[in-house]
């Protein structure tokens, strides 16, 4: 029963890895902007998770929702002040924006709280498990693959059930002819950064309470994310939620047979996923 | 009477091209305006130019007196210009009934037309609402596109290219929705190469040639060789 075992850790860390990628996946289908600052801003949110919970004693799931609005307002204000400008039809500045912006993050989280690692101290919980058969699963990890789920499932439904989520497929098809119904782009752009930073604060509660982490953590997670984003399919987010699994199951599998082939085997799986789906598993048909 | 849409003297470039020279052009409550023109006249720019899509250099655009050519695109339609572009631009990731849905978004308050509405003008939709758009027909495209720019309940429908790519049977079909439109309080402004359907459904004509309206009329006042000469170019004497 080991391998089930596997198979259910490497599920739970695929949410995690979901959880990472969501806010690119978002940001991705709707402006095409591919944003290198995205595991930078992730950290930043745990940062952030962090100071609200030690300023005001609160645990960090409760500090976590106190810092879902500013994130909100500082993904807003990224976009209209400083993406905004550089979105167009060559894709090379942006990509060198949201670089210079994940270095200057970097540098600033250094300034401000040192290269000591840190952690969310998210109590009791962390070490709680559940017994379900042969399978004792963490509550933490559970939790993060809930959150995951509910993550996706909020926002397919913000995508297909709301006229905000008109708006973006709208704007994200056609953002000459979205003009035309009255839609400005660019406030559409803003409101999709600011949810996606709420995602990332989402994502940065359990980065944080899952392991340590410094100003230097933001590249590692945005590969993770980029893969999983890339295995499910551009712009599809149920699709970013299976390659987080794919990438999470595959790590568990290649640290099962040696802990050394953890990272690696999640690469490996994602090449494999690329040579027989060069589109990725679920790509949007009109991509 | 006074116009309701008032275009004035209106240049508009692409870069250092310019596409528009001082088109003056007037539109009056009730009124179906056609603008025909050979390929490369300037009409899709001059629709473009009107609705904030491409960039006026000079000149004016009022409607009811309220100046639209320092407005962006967004903006014109909630004044109350909207447009079903060339090509009919249905997006592709929405529904038959989304995309209908859209083309309310920047709507306030109630209006003649609704979903239902649209549905009644055009029945084949309503057993297609949940289509993507782009799966239908060409003339049913056509039909969405135009039911899409009504959703918004615009006082002046710009129409781009209605006929283009489709059979005489399903452009009769969609011509015969005007009168309809009409009596809905919006007037028209239909740009087309079919000069026999332009004349048909228009009560005033332009012709356009290398960026200016070269010809200008009433369709009844308008000799068919008048006409074949300011589509053509053709010069005498």
């Amino acid at each position: 029963m080991i391998w089930l075992d596997t198979l259910i850790q490497g599920l739970m860390l695929g949410g995690l890895y979901a959880l990472f990628a969501a806010g690119l996946s978002l940001v991705f289908g709707i402006m095409r902007l591919v944003n290198l600052a995205h595991g930078d801003l992730i950290v930043l949110g745990a940062y952030l998770i962090l100071g609200i919970g030690t300023a005001t004693g609160l645990n960090p799931f409760l500090a976590a929702v106190l810092a879902l609005p500013p994130m909100f307002a500082l993904g807003w204000l990224l976009q209209t002040v400083l993406l905004n400008r550089v979105l167009g039809d060559d894709i090379l500045p942006p990509l060198l924006v949201t670089f210079g912006l994940s270095v200057v993050i970097q540098n600033a989280l250094l300034m401000g709280f040192s290269a000591d690692s840190r952690k969310l101290p998210v109590g009791p919980v962390e070490a709680q498990s559940l017994a379900l058969g042969p399978v004792n699963l963490g509550v933490m990890p559970l939790v993060t693959f809930a959150s995951a789920v509910l993550v996706i499932f909020g926002l397919n439904r913000l995508f297909y059930r709301t006229a905000l989520g008109r708006a973006f497929r709208a704007t994200s098809d056609d953002p000459v002819t979205a003009q035309l119904m009255g839609i400005r782009p660019d406030r559409v752009f803003a409101v999709a950064t600011g949810i996606a930073l709420v995602v990332a604060t989402i994502a940065a509660l359990y980065l944080g309470a899952r392991a340590n982490f410094d100003p230097s953590t933001g590249p590692a997670r945005l590969l993770y994310a980029f893969e999983a984003v890339i295995i499910g399919g551009l712009g599809s987010l149920w699709g970013t939620l299976a390659g987080g699994l794919v990438i999470g199951v595959a790590q568990a599998f290649g640290a099962a047979l040696n802990p050394e082939w953890q990272i690696l085997a999640g690469h490996l799986a994602f090449v494999a996923v690329l040579l027989v789906r060069p589109r990725g598993l679920f790509p949007r048909a009109n991509d | 009477m006074s116009a309701l849409l008032q275009v004035t003297a209106l240049t508009a470039h692409y870069g250092d091209f310019q596409a528009l020279f001082g088109v003056d052009l007037t539109l009056d409550p009730g009124q179906t305006l056609a603008i025909i023109g050979a390929n490369g006249a300037g009409k899709t720019t001059l629709m473009r130019a009107i609705t904030g899509i491409a960039r006026v250099t000079g000149g004016s655009v009022l409607l009811d007196g309220q100046r639209l050519d320092r407005m962006a695109a967004p903006e014109i339609l909630r004044a109350g210009v909207a447009m079903v572009p060339e090509g009919r631009r249905l997006f592709p990731s929405l529904t038959v009934e989304e995309n209908l849905r859209i083309g309310a978004h920047a709507r306030q308050g109630s209006g003649f037309w609704t979903l239902s509405r649209i549905c009644d003008l055009f029945p084949v939709l309503r057993d297609r609402r949940d289509h993507p758009g782009t799966a239908l027909s060409g003339g049913q495209q056509q039909m969405v596109a135009i039911g899409r720019a009504l959703m918004s309940n615009p006082r002046v429908l710009l129409c781009d290219e209605l006929s283009l790519g489709l059979a005489p049977v399903v452009i009769r079909e969609i011509y015969a929705a005007f009168p309809t439109i009409r009596d809905s309080g919006t007037a028209i402004v239909v740009v087309e190469q079919d000069i026999g359907q332009a004349l048909k459904v228009a009560t005033m004509v332009h012709c356009m040639m290398e960026g200016r309206i070269t010809l200008s009329g009433p369709p009844e006042s308008l000799g068919r060789e008048a006409i074949h000469d300011a589509y053509f170019g053709v010069r005498h004497g």
